[in-house]
């Protein structure tokens, strides 16, 4: 058994609940190959660094997952028949991979919550922004650094 | 430098008769094997931003400093953002 993580990017053109439903299919295809999902990310719809089909945002989703080696073809599979996914990569998290993924998690669960929290509060009481609210890596990269230097 | 010297009302500083050699350039160091980073994550692209110059192409280790087995790394993750579009091919003014 391995770990591994795998991103993929959605065409920009699906609603939510389209996209939604080609990441529960994905999902479905890891589970029913023997694999476990350990983690979900929705990152949401990013704009692209250049244009891929035409396109320059796309819905971006990590997935991290345990199983056989056979798994990751299987998925890649299905990633090329669906015309929907537009670029995908997976990975093999090694062991020090495995510790900063789980470390990210902890800080990603930490800034939503937060971030939660800070929604929450305005809502009770309308103060006037402080901060413009980052693009959603931001804060993550740069809890990231701290961490690491 | 040398015109500052010459000024008149600079007297009261320290003089020195042959020009001090302006070598105190910091030595280089690898920031991974310094800060014990052992993993380089290809999902932020704004920390390898930083071993990139403004047209996106990886700076070179005589810049960064960084240890020949890290910039391997560097180079893998850099080049895995750029195939998920965190990071762009070819650019101009990045930063």
């Amino acid at each position: 058994m391995n770990k591994y993580e795998t991103v993929f990017i959605l065409t920009p053109v699906l609603s939510d609940d389209q996209m939604k439903e080609t990441v529960e299919k994905f999902k479905k295809v890891l589970t029913d190959n023997g694999g476990t999902i350990e983690n979900e990310e929705n990152w949401g719809l990013r704009k692209l660094a250049y244009p891929i089909e035409n396109k320059n945002t796309g819905f971006y989703t990590l997935v991290e997952f345990e199983g056989e080696p056979t798994i990751v073809a299987k998925l890649e599979t299905a990633f090329r028949r669906d015309e929907k996914v537009i670029r995908f990569l997976t990975f093999r998290l090694d062991k020090y991979a495995a510790e900063y993924a789980i470390k990210r998690r902890a800080v990603r669960q930490a800034k939503l919550e937060e971030r939660a929290a800070q929604e929450a509060a305005e809502k009770e009481a309308p103060v006037a922004p402080v901060v413009e609210e980052a693009p959603q890596e931001a804060p993550v990269a740069e809890a990231n650094e701290e961490t690491k230097e | 430098m040398a015109q500052e010297q010459q000024r008149p009302y600079n007297q009261g500083e320290i003089r020195y008769l042959t020009p001090l050699s302006v070598d105190n350039r910091k030595k280089k160091y690898c920031r991974f094997k310094r800060s014990g980073i052992k993993y380089i994550d290809y999902k932020d692209p704004e920390f390898l931003k930083k071993f990139l110059n403004e047209q996106g192409k990886i700076l070179p280790r005589r810049i960064t400093g960084t240890s020949l087995k890290f910039q391997r790394r560097v180079a893998k993750a850099v080049k895995r953002a750029r195939h998920l579009a965190l990071l762009p091919y070819v650019t101009d003014l990045m930063k």
